[in-house]
């Protein structure tokens, strides 16, 4: 058995340890956000966040992440009410299929954590594990930006007194 | 008595500084009442100074990621603090726009610049004493037809005292050997433009020569195994790490593309060295690889066979065996979660690595050479292990080449450590590694200083 917190809840799984934890997040979990893409650590299709970092699922083995928090795009919030970053990319349009999108969330989502307020090169330099097919990569940047722009004014909001 | 011993002592002592002070100033070289035109430059002349420019890697250090080329800026970390690397555009007030030609030579040959500074040997003009007076002059003509760019250089961060350029004036006094390169007559033209490619312009041994305690290479152990930015450049003589001895073949493939089957893929500091030198013509890669191929391994012919066929028969043995498939447990690894580092590792190594890292399918974009035939896994120390692993491997802008994703953030350090001693035992005959724990540690402390100095 492997214990596993995905999204601050705890799991425990009964899984060979070296499978991937994509596999166990889609399969076993039933949490189907991260995608399957290449298996090779070449296109971030699959990408979730370990503690604060964006890692690819499909090769990283289970039994590495237990004991650390897993966070993936069900974690950032619902479709009635989205995150931060799930919103900017829904207002922005930034899918057309769509495969690449959570991964580019949770990339998103750890360079606004690490980085509130990033440059286009950061942007661009964060993004660039991920690749899109549909080509939709300026929608892509913009939703960054409105994202970036939508947490800070948010943090802002919060800290005015009442 | 004693005191006139004394007091002859200070005579002395302070003398010989004041003559070491007065043979450390050089005089300025009077700037040029105007920057050369560029037709002033033969297009022959240019062109020769570009191949010998991306030989020399002088884009890698003076420009800065994103910035513009040749304007500077980068920073370069030493043991001794943090040096920049200088704008070496043609700007009469930042660059070097004002410089005449004797000037840029003397900057080459003895680390001066034009007004008497002294350089920091961060600059290799160890290496650069020895280019020709033809490859200094077109050298020269290329820098002085690239766009000016008004970039002001930044002042050195260097501890306490050698923040003094006397410091700098001092280091050239002890080590810097001057130029001419010397032919070895017993050798053929083509070694010796290898050996002269390799120790003037293209300063093969900044890196992989070893360094004494200030910085200087050690002469006595040329192309011995060196460090730079936080990787280590392997020994290119006798004390290779290559299991497979190379050839100048292997070495003509490696430089010309990058990728050499017996060897594996060039990575970290080597390729940008790699994707510069694409410029290079022919000629002068086979003459690299003729001189290093000679370095290397043993001289008898029948023993270099007879080690590359022990070591091809022991890597392919080693190579995890997955048939047709995705890794099963018949296969590979133990199981993970025990408590011994090593089935650990093997896990890991099964669950991460073995995915591409096997002799079975082909894969879409390329087979990996079989672990066990790589260098970065028989070196004396794991740090470039520990560095592919953080980093991956990704070609160079406009390069083909494969990629191999990094693990930092889904491995912790300890499971690094984990899968470095697995790997080490399972594909090397070499010794197991020692303080992994520490290498793996350092490493990911510099990338997060990299990482938040962005």
């Amino acid at each position: 058995m492997i214990s596993l917190n995905v999204n601050g809840r705890q799991h425990q799984v009964d899984v060979d340890p070296r499978t991937p934890l994509l596999y166990v997040l889609r399969n076993v979990l039933k949490l189907n956000a991260a995608k399957f893409g290449c298996g090779l650590g070449q296109c971030g299709a699959c990408t979730v966040l370990v503690g604060t970092s964006p890692i690819f699922s499909c090769l990283t083995p289970v039994s590495v992440v237990a004991g650390r928090p897993v966070r993936t795009v069900e974690g950032l919030g619902t479709a009635d009410s989205p995150g931060p970053v799930q919103k900017a990319f829904i207002e922005e349009q930034s899918a057309q299929c769509g495969y690449c999108i959570p991964g580019m969330i949770m990339r998103t989502q750890a360079l606004l954590e690490r980085n509130p307020s990033p440059t286009e090169t950061q942007i661009r330099a964060a993004l660039e594990p991920n690749l899109c097919r549909c080509g939709t990569h300026m929608r892509i940047l913009r939703a960054a930006r409105r994202a970036a722009k939508s947490m800070t004014a948010g943090a802002q909001q919060q800290r005015r007194p009442t | 008595m004693i005191w006139r011993v004394l007091a002859g002592f200070m005579l002395v002592l302070i003398l010989a500084f004041v003559g070491f002070y007065a043979w450390s100033i050089r005089p300025e070289i009077p700037a040029l009442a105007e920057t050369p035109a560029p037709s002033s430059f033969s297009p022959d002349q240019i062109k020769r100074g570009a191949q010998l420019a991306s030989l020399g890697d002088c884009t890698t250090c003076h420009t800065t990621r994103n910035g513009r080329p040749y304007a500077g800026g980068l920073p370069v970390p030493t043991p001794f603090g943090t040096l920049y690397a200088s704008n070496i555009t043609p700007d009469r007030e930042t660059g070097i726009g004002a410089w005449p030609e004797d000037a840029f030579r003397r900057a080459l040959r003895e680390g001066v610049g034009r007004k008497g500074t002294h350089y920091y040997p961060a600059f290799p003009y160890d290496h650069f004493t020895f280019g020709s007076d033809d490859d200094i002059a077109a050298i020269y003509a290329f820098l002085m037809t690239r766009e000016p760019v008004r970039q002001l250089n930044r002042t050195p961060d260097l501890i306490f005292p050698l923040d003094s350029r006397l410091f700098a004036a001092g280091w050239q006094l002890l080590f810097l050997h001057k130029g001419p390169y010397e032919a070895d007559a017993s050798k053929d033209p083509d070694w010796n433009r290898g050996a002269y490619l390799a120790d003037s312009v293209g300063h093969c041994g900044a890196c992989h020569t070893p360094r004494n305690f200030l910085g200087a290479e050690e002469r006595g152990d040329r192309f011995g195994g060196g460090t730079g930015e936080n990787w280590t450049g392997p020994a290119l003589n006798q004390s290779s790490p290559a299991p497979v001895p190379w050839t100048a073949d292997q070495l003509y493939a490696y430089l010309r593309h990058g990728f050499a089957d017996q060897h594996g893929t060039a990575a970290g500091p080597m390729q940008p060295v790699v994707s510069n030198m694409q410029k290079l013509p022919d000629e002068d890669v086979r003459a690299l690889a003729a001189y290093f191929a000679s370095l290397e391994g043993p001289q008898e012919a029948a023993a270099r066979e007879r080690q590359a066929k022990d070591a091809v028969e022991f890597a392919q043995q080693r190579e995890v065996k997955v048939a047709g498939g995705p890794a099963t447990n018949a296969t590979i690894g133990s199981g993970g979660n025990s408590d011994d580092a090593n089935s650990d590792g093997a896990a890991i190594f099964a669950g991460a690595c073995a995915t591409c890292h096997h002799d079975g399918r082909a894969l879409p974009a390329s087979r990996p050479t079989p672990i066990g035939l790589s260098s970065v896994v028989n070196e004396p120390t794991p740090t470039n292990f520990v560095q592919i692993v953080l980093n991956g491997i990704h070609p160079q802008p406009g390069m083909r080449g494969p990629l191999m994703p990094g693990f930092a953030g889904a491995l912790t350090n300890q499971q690094i450590a984990a899968v470095a001693s697995y790997v080490r035992g399972q594909f090397s005959k070499q010794p197991a590694w020692q303080n992994v724990d520490k290498a793996v540690s350092s490493a990911t402390r510099q990338q997060a200083s990299a990482e938040s100095a962005q």
